[in-house]
C-alpha cells in the first residue's frame, strides 16, 4: 500500500463523500442540448459517434459492440437482473454546458451547485493535481495542474483525447487490455460509452499528488457508460481516484463503464474509487488492469450505494515480479445486492498478488464476494493471498463467499481465509452499557470490522469512508 | 428515599427464576458489598440493573433518583450515571480502548470533548490507575489479560464518572499489584465524585482496598443475611457454606 502517492494532506474522498445522503439523491432540473429516446438502436450508436466526429475505426468498434450485445444472453449467474430493462434507458444525454470547460466558472449554475455541494472544486484547489467531472454523457470540466501537463502527463476527457491523441488512444482502447467482446456489458459499454477520463504518465514522471474524476449521472432513467483509459508508462508513478454518484429517482438506471489500465514496467499505478450509486442504479462495471515487470497495481473500492452492483476488479500479471493489491470494502443494506470480488492472473514468474475483502449486509441485503486467482504453469514462484471477511449485522441479511483458485503450477505460495461472522449480542449490550444507543453500538462494531482496511487507506480517506458507511448504517 | 432503591426484584431468564426478591438501597458516597457462592445471581443483578435484554423482571421495582429504571434503555441508564464494570467484558476488535472510550464519553456530553482535553484526561486517570500507555491504542479488551481488562473496565469507569458503579467481581483475574491500584484508585474517584459503589464478590479480596459500609449476602437469589463491614471477615473465615446451613436451620 504505499504505492506512489504519498498520504494527501486533505481528504481523499471528501470531494466523493458528502455528509449527508439527500447531498447525493437530490436531483437538479434537467436541461439537455441533446437527449436520446429511451432505447438502443444503431442509429442512436451511429449518431452518438456523428456528434462527437469520431474516426471510422470507432463507429466500427461502437458497431461491433452492438452487434454482440443484441446477440449474447444475460449472465447465467449472478444478482437478477430481470428489472432491468434495456429499452427503458436513455444512453445518451449531453448536458447543456460547454464540454471540457477549465474555468469553473464556465460551467452552468445547476450542475455548479451539484458540483460544490459535493465539494469537487474546493477539494481540487487543495490537494489534488487535477480534476475532470462528468455530467451524464458529457465531461463539464477538466483541469490538471500546469507543472504536470508541462511533463507531459496528459488529463483529458475520452472524447477530446480520442480527437487529440488518435494513435494512442487506438492502440489502446478495448484492444489487449478489454476486448470489445469481453461480456454483456462490455458489448453494450463500447457501443454507447462517452466521455470518461485518459490519462498518459510520461516515463519517470511521478504525479505526487492524485488525480481526480467524479462522475455524476443526473438523467432520469439515464445510462451512463463513461470509459476510463490509463497509461502509466514505465517507471512512472500516478494514484488516481474516482468518485460517483447519482440522484434517487423512482425509475431504474443503469452505470457500465470500463477503466481499462496499463501499468508498464516498474511502473506504480493507484486507482481507488469510491462508487455510491443511488439504489436504483444497476453497477455493472468492469475494470481490468496489465501489470508488466515489476510494475504494481493497487486497486482500493468502496462499494455502497446500488441496488445491483456487479464489479470484480481484475489484474493481469503479465510480467516477472508483478504485483497486485485487491482492497474493497462493500456493504449490502435494504433491497441492495453487492456482488463484488476480485480477479487475478498471475501469467509471469514471482509475481503476487494480495486480495483482501470486507462486506457488510445487513437489513436484509445481500453481499457477495467472488475471488478469483489464476496461476498458469510457469509462473513459478507466484505469491496468492486471499482474505475474506464478511459481517452480517442480522439475522435477515445474506453473505455469501465463491473463492475460485486455478492453480496450474506447482512452485507457489498460496494462501486463503475466509471467515463469516454475526454481531454478537453480549456486544452490543457491553457497548450500549457505556451510553451507546443500539445503532451507536452497531455502527461501532462494523467500524471495528472494517479497520483493519481502512487503517492502510491515507488518514482522511479513512475517515470520509467511515462517514460514509455510518451514514449507510444510519439509514432506513 | 436512596438513590438506588431495588424493591422485591424478582427476575428470570426464560422460565427460569434466578433472583427471588431482593431489595436493597445505595446512596451516592456509599459503599455497598454483595457477596455470594458462585451461581447465587451477582451477576444477574448487576445486569438487571444495567438493562440487558436477556432478562426478563416478572416482579418488583427499581428506581434510580426516583426515576424508573426498568423503562429505561441500557443507554439512558449509563447516560443517567449507572455504571457496570463487567465480570466478563467483550471483546470489540478494531476499536481502540481510546476511541472507544471518547465516544462513550461524547454519547453523553452536549457537545464532543476536544481531542486535546480528552487526551489530557485519559493520561490523568492512566497515571491514577497505573495503565500501560500501549494499552489504550489496543483494540478493546482482544487479547488482554484478565488483570488488563478489569483495569480497562475502571479506566471507562474513571472517565466517565458515573454516579453508582457496579463492580462485577472486579477483583478475580487480578493480581495482588493490580488490585491494590485499582481499589485505591476507585476510592480516589469515589471521594472525589462522591460516586456510589455495588461491589459484587465471591470473596473478599477487593474489600480490603475498598471498605463497605454494608455487606449483603445473596444465597440462591435471594439475600440471607446483611450486616456491616464485620460480615465480610466473617465470610472470609467461615465461608458461605455456614451461612447456607444457618439459613436451612
Ligand atoms: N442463559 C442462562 N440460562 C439459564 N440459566 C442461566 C443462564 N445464565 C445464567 N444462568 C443461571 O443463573 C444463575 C445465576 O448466575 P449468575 O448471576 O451469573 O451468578 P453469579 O454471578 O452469582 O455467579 C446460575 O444458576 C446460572 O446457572
Ligand atoms: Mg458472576
Amino acid at each position: 500500500m504505499d504505492a506512489n502517492a504519498k498520504p494527501v494532506t486533505k481528504s481523499d474522498v471528501s470531494a466523493l463523500v458528502a455528509l449527508d445522503r439527500d447531498v447525493f439523491d437530490h436531483a437538479d432540473t434537467e436541461k439537455h442540448t441533446y437527449k436520446s429516446v429511451p432505447g438502443l438502436t444503431e442509429e442512436l450508436v451511429r449518431e452518438i459517434s456523428k456528434q462527437k466526429n469520431e474516426p471510422q475505426w470507432m463507429l466500427d468498434l461502437r458497431l461491433k459492440g452492438l452487434h454482440h450485445f443484441l446477440r449474447t444472453p444475460l449472465p447465467d449467474w449472478g444478482p437478477s437482473l430481470k428489472k432491468l430493462n434495456f429499452d427503458e434507458i436513455i444512453y445518451f444525454a449531453r448536458p447543456d454546458a460547454k464540454q471540457d470547460s477549465t474555468n469553473w466558472e464556465e460551467v452552468p449554475k445547476e450542475i455548479k451547485t451539484t458540483f460544490d455541494r459535493l465539494g469537487i472544486p474546493k477539494a481540487e484547489q487543495q490537494w489534488l493535481a487535477g480534476v475532470g467531472a462528468q455530467y451524464d454523457s458529457d465531461v463539464v470540466y477538466h483541469k490538471i495542474r500546469d507543472d504536470l501537463a508541462a511533463k507531459g502527463v496528459i488529463f483529458e476527457d475520452m472524447d477530446v483525447a480520442l480527437q487529440k491523441y488518435p494513435e494512442l488512444v487506438k492502440q489502446h482502447f478495448m484492444t489487449n487490455c478489454i476486448p470489445v467482446t469481453d461480456h454483456k456489458f462490455i458489448m453494450l459499454h463500447a457501443a454507447v460509452w462517452s466521455g470518461g477520463t485518459f490519462i498518459y504518465v510520461p516515463k519517470n514522471v511521478k504525479v505526487d499528488l492524485p488525480l481526480q474524476a467524479y462522475f455524476r449521472m443526473n438523467a432520469k432513467k439515464g445510462g451512463q457508460f463513461e470509459h476510463t483509459l490509463i497509461i502509466v508508462d514505465e517507471g512512472a508513478q500516478l494514484h488516481y481516484i474516482e468518485g460517483c454518484s447519482a440522484p434517487q429517482y423512482n425509475a431504474n438506471s443503469l452505470h457500465a463503464g470500463c477503466v481499462e489500465i496499463y501499468v508498464k514496467k516498474g511502473a506504480r499505478m493507484r486507482y481507488s474509487s469510491v462508487e455510491n450509486w443511488s439504489k436504483n442504479t444497476y453497477n455493472l462495471n468492469t475494470k481490468r488492469g496489465i501489470v508488466e515487470e515489476n510494475g504494481l497495481l493497487e486497486w482500493v473500492s468502496a462499494q455502497t450505494g446500488s441496488g445491483v452492483t456487479m464489479l470484480y476488479p481484475c489484474s493481469v500479471l503479465k510480467g516477472q515480479y508483478a504485483k497486485a493489491d485487491h482492497i474493497s470494502i462493500a456493504v449490502a443494506g435494504k433491497n441492495q445486492d453487492q456482488d463484488t470480488g476480485a480477479k487475478v492472473y498471475h501469467l509471469a514468474p514471482h509475481t503476487s498478488s494480495i486480495i483482501r475483502a470486507k462486506s457488510i449486509s445487513k437489513d436484509g441485503g445481500i453481499s457477495t464476494f467472488r475471488g478469483h486467482v489464476k496461476v498458469i504453469k510457469g509462473a513459478k514462484d507466484a505469491k496468492v493471498s486471499v482474505k475474506c471477511d464478511a459481517l452480517m449485522v442480522d439475522a435477515i441479511s445474506v453473505s455469501n463467499t465463491f473463492p475460485y483458485m486455478k492453480i496450474m503450477e506447482s512452485e507457489v505460495d498460496v494462501a486463503h481465509e475466509a471467515t463469516v461472522g454475526k454481531i454478537d449480542a453480549e456486544q452490543l449490550f457491553y457497548l450500549m452499557s457505556r451510553g451507546l444507543t443500539e445503532e451507536q453500538a452497531t455502527q461501532m462494531v462494523v467500524a471495528g470490522f472494517i479497520e483493519p482496511i481502512v487503517k492502510e487507506l491515507p488518514l482522511e480517506y479513512a475517515v470520509e469512508l467511515n462517514r460514509l458507511i455510518e451514514l449507510e448504517m444510519e439509514s432506513h | 428515599m436512596a438513590d438506588l432503591e431495588i424493591r422485591n426484584l424478582h427476575a428470570a431468564i426464560g422460565d427460569k427464576e434466578i433472583l427471588s426478591g431482593i431489595s436493597l438501597d445505595i446512596n451516592q458516597g456509599e459503599v455497598v458489598a454483595l457477596m455470594g457462592p458462585n451461581g447465587s445471581g451477582k451477576s444477574t443483578l448487576a445486569f438487571v440493573l444495567a438493562g440487558h435484554p436477556k432478562y426478563t423482571v416478572t416482579k418488583g421495582s427499581i428506581t434510580f433518583q426516583g426515576k424508573n429504571l426498568l423503562q429505561m434503555k441500557p443507554h439512558e441508564r449509563s447516560r443517567a450515571g449507572l455504571f457496570l464494570s463487567f465480570q466478563y467484558p467483550s471483546e470489540v476488535s478494531g476499536v481502540t480502548v481510546s476511541n472507544f472510550i471518547r465516544t462513550a464519553l461524547n454519547a453523553r456530553l452536549p457537545a464532543p470533548i476536544k481531542i486535546v482535553e480528552f487526551a489530557k484526561r485519559l493520561k490523568e486517570k492512566m497515571q491514577l490507575l497505573n495503565v500501560d500507555s500501549k494499552l489504550v491504542n489496543r483494540y478493546l479488551n482482544e487479547g488482554f489479560s484478565g488483570g488488563e481488562k478489569k483495569k480497562t473496565e475502571m479506566l471507562q469507569l474513571s472517565l466517565l464518572e458515573p454516579k453508582l458503579a457496579i463492580l462485577d467481581e472486579t477483583d478475580s483475574g487480578t493480581d495482588v499489584d493490580a488490585l491494590r491500584v485499582i481499589g485505591e484508585g476507585v476510592t480516589k474517584i469515589a471521594q472525589s465524585t462522591n460516586m456510589g459503589i455495588l461491589i459484587i464478590t465471591h470473596y473478599n479480596r477487593i474489600l480490603h482496598y475498598i471498605q463497605p459500609h454494608q455487606v449483603h449476602v445473596l444465597v440462591a437469589g435471594k439475600i440471607v443475611k446483611s450486616g456491616g463491614a464485620e460480615l465480610a471477615h466473617e465470610i472470609e473465615k467461615h465461608g458461605f457454606d455456614a451461612m447456607k446451613a444457618k439459613e436451612v436451620r
